[in-house]
């Protein structure tokens, strides 16, 4: 158990790297799907008492939303907008893969100064967590495009919600059910955005939103 | 949980839910009011009931709750009335979604103000950022979508990073044997138990958090964008009600805080925020171009006071309290005469509007009394919480504070008032007024009653304000 949930951290660090240096939009949600897969089945596997029949409908529940439904919401929109494959970042990618390696090493050395508290399975779940989250906001910041900056913001909330999983088993339902709903109303209404956007630009660029200054 | 506080979240709640379904796009503006009344009705009620908290309940008013929930009731019945009159104008834009949305912000708030519970309050807090973003958008243009993306980019972050916060805590007040505190009472007597690394670790998650959408420099950039674009009756309820939303999250955080004994570590870092607030207001207010991108620093700057006043600690809680609720009468005032100028002129640039005195006189007279009083001079309430907070930074030995206070609002002043002055005096452009732009009853009542509870507050503050005032003080150790 232990071992395959240490894999599934792995693979969503991986995952995360990989989305840094991809250009192709599409490759990019293909990616965002294969780590929202990753991160839904970590709730079996990260408690010693994972097989309950919650965090079963958990896993079930984040698989359908994260690795399934969101990214079709994202090609939905690739589709719509008919957006150019590539995307243009602000920094280069080899550059951007270097911030990358950066941020890992200083996620590692906050997650050591942070004491684990007792009874909590963890890992390498907070420097992961914490390393996800930066990548996230990293790409927000780095990239042009709307549909690249919502990707870097998917990436962001995959981090929060691997950290919430060190609170997950005494979490109360109603917190848990709260989370989901915001996050696939969030991505909802930033969908609706982007087809207005698309819409009124021509394109989903932000660097053209930029007739608000000062 | 008592009926009325059931009240004031349902009762909006489903008056969201029949503006979504009502086709009449004429009449489904009164709804507005209607749903308004009733919570401002509930909300006297509260007031006037005992404000101490059932212990263990995750919804449960007291008193710091008690003073968002009627300020927001305040500013929320004050705007739709305007609200009818500002949605009969536009015809041309479909007001359902706009209607539905302002009146899930008020149902959201509620829940924000009652919340006992850091979790659901996290969930409130975000339902109020969503609802926000149709009310930016809602003249459909280009420069109002650039502002709804970046308000929506920018709060997501913002709400994504209090979360992170919120599960600190949780870290922080873990028991023994597994098993999380994110109930107030339960983490407030845990206190200094909590552990401290994570709960340092919460408190700056939150600052950055929460300070994002109350919109603190330097994470205000959204702001000027998102109020400039808005209509003036959301921009009343973004800078008056969200932003207080925010703030009382903040003030949570702060009282575990203060029960773990880590204040001064708190305190260090809301002085740093709000001076840094302040210095950003002054600059780009003294440069402004715009006069609803004014009113957006404006908010920066009232921000930057009210975390200060925290900052401050003993009596400039209180202050930061009492400025709180001068604020978001202040903003009511500003933005909604603000609205009725930007239509009268079809104009916002302060270059091209002149002579607002002849053109729209009551709102042009009303919004240069805002903009007095908004920059703190008598007799009008900032003036007074604006002294105290001065005072008390004084008496708490920090002179550096309160020099740059009272050098970053002078400068403050002189941009704001040379600004409302320009837009008052001289002469109105040659082109006509458009049809259906002049000041009417509907248009200037509601600014007008904002203006004068503003006039009585700073007379004099009335003794169940300050008696309310004060105990939500002592919440959290500050002495009025």
């Amino acid at each position: 158990m232990e071992q395959i949930a240490q894999l599934l951290l792995a693979g969503t660090i991986f995952l995360s790297f990989a989305l840094l240096g991809t250009a192709s939009l599409s490759g990019c949600v293909r990616l965002l799907s294969f780590q929202g897969y990753c991160l839904s089945l970590l709730p079996i596997f990260i408690h010693q008492d994972g097989f309950t029949p919650r965090s079963l409908l958990l896993v079930a529940g984040m698989a359908i939303l994260k690795g399934w439904l969101v990214p079709k919401v994202l090609l939905h929109a690739i589709r719509e907008v008919r957006a150019v494959r590539e995307t243009e970042p602000l920094i280069g990618y080899g550059v951007s893969l270097l911030i990358g390696l950066a941020i890992v090493v200083i996620s590692a050395l906050l997650a050591q100064r942070l004491p684990i508290p007792a009874g909590v399975r963890s890992g390498l779940l907070v420097p992961v967590s914490l390393a996800t989250m930066m990548m996230g906001l990293y790409m927000t910041v780095s990239r042009l495009k709307a549909l690249t900056q919502v990707i870097g913001y998917l990436v962001f909330e995959n981090g929060i919600y691997l950290f919430g999983l060190l609170i997950s088993r005494d979490m109360p339902w109603l917190l848990e059910m709260g989370v989901l709903l915001d996050v696939f109303a969030a991505v909802l209404v930033m969908g609706i955005v982007i087809h207005h956007i698309s819409r009124e630009f021509d394109s989903i660029h932000t660097d053209r939103l930029t007739q608000l200054k000062g | 949980m008592s009926i009325e506080l059931f009240g004031v979240i349902v009762v909006p709640f489903l008056a969201a839910l029949a503006a979504l379904a009502w086709p009449d796009g004429e009449r489904r503006p009164w709804l507005l009011p209607a749903a308004a009344a009733v919570h401002s009705l509930l909300t006297v009620r509260l007031a006037l009931a005992s404000s101490v908290p059932a212990p263990g309940a995750w919804l449960s008013l007291d008193a710091l709750g008690l003073l968002l929930l009627g300020l927001s009731s305040v500013l929320f019945l004050g705007c739709s009335f305007y609200g009818v009159e500002y949605l009969r104008r536009r015809r041309d834009r479909d007001n359902r979604l706009f209607t539905a949305c302002y009146l899930l912000m008020l149902s959201a708030s509620s829940v924000v103000a009652a919340s006992r519970h850091l979790g659901l309050m996290w969930v409130a807090m975000e339902a109020t950022t969503l609802s926000a973003a149709p009310l930016i958008y809602f003249k459909r243009t280009d420069r109002s979508l650039e502002a709804t993306w970046k308000y929506l980019i920018m709060g997501g972050v913002g709400i994504g990073l209090a979360l992170l916060g919120t599960f600190f805590l949780a870290l922080a007040a873990a028991g023994p044997e597994g098993g999380f505190v994110l109930q107030l009472d339960g983490l407030l007597t845990l206190g200094p138990r909590l552990a401290t690394a994570w709960l340092k670790g919460a408190f700056i998650l939150v600052l950055v958090g929460y300070g994002l959408k109350m919109g603190l420099a330097p994470l205000h950039s959204w702001k000027p964008d998102a109020y400039g674009e808005a209509p003036g009756m959301a921009g009343a309820a973004l800078a008056g009600v969200v932003t207080g939303c925010s703030f009382l999250g903040l003030l949570r955080f702060y009282q575990v805080c203060l029960a773990a004994g880590q204040l001064d570590f708190a305190k260090d870092l809301l002085v740093f925020m709000g001076l840094l607030s302040l210095a950003t207001a002054a600059v780009f207010m003294v440069s402004q171009k715009d006069f609803k991108r004014l009113l957006a620093y404006s908010s920066v700057e009232h921000m930057g006071l009210l975390v200060l006043g925290l900052g401050v600690g003993g009596g400039g809680v209180f202050a930061a309290l009492l400025h709180f609720v001068n604020n978001g009468l202040g903003k009511g005032l500003l933005f909604l005469t603000a609205g009725n100028i930007h239509r009268a002129y079809g104009d916002k640039t302060l270059g091209r509007v002149h002579g607002a005195l002849r053109r729209v006189p009551v709102s042009a007279a009303l919004f240069l009394i805002g903009a007095f009083a908004i920059t703190g001079s008598p007799p009008f309430g900032l003036f007074l919480s604006e002294f105290l907070l001065l005072k008390s930074s004084v008496s708490a030995g920090r002179w550096g504070v309160a020099l740059s206070i009272a050098v970053f609002l002078a400068v403050i002043f002189v941009g704001m008032a040379g600004a409302a002055l320009s837009m008052a005096q001289g002469e109105p452009p040659a082109e006509p007024l458009r049809p259906g732009h002049r000041d009417t009853w509907t248009s200037t009542v509601v600014p007008g009653a904002f203006a004068l509870a503003l006039l009585i507050l700073g007379l004099h503050v009335p003794a169940w304000l300050t008696a309310r005032l004060a105990s939500a003080a002592a919440l959290l150790a500050g002495a009025p």
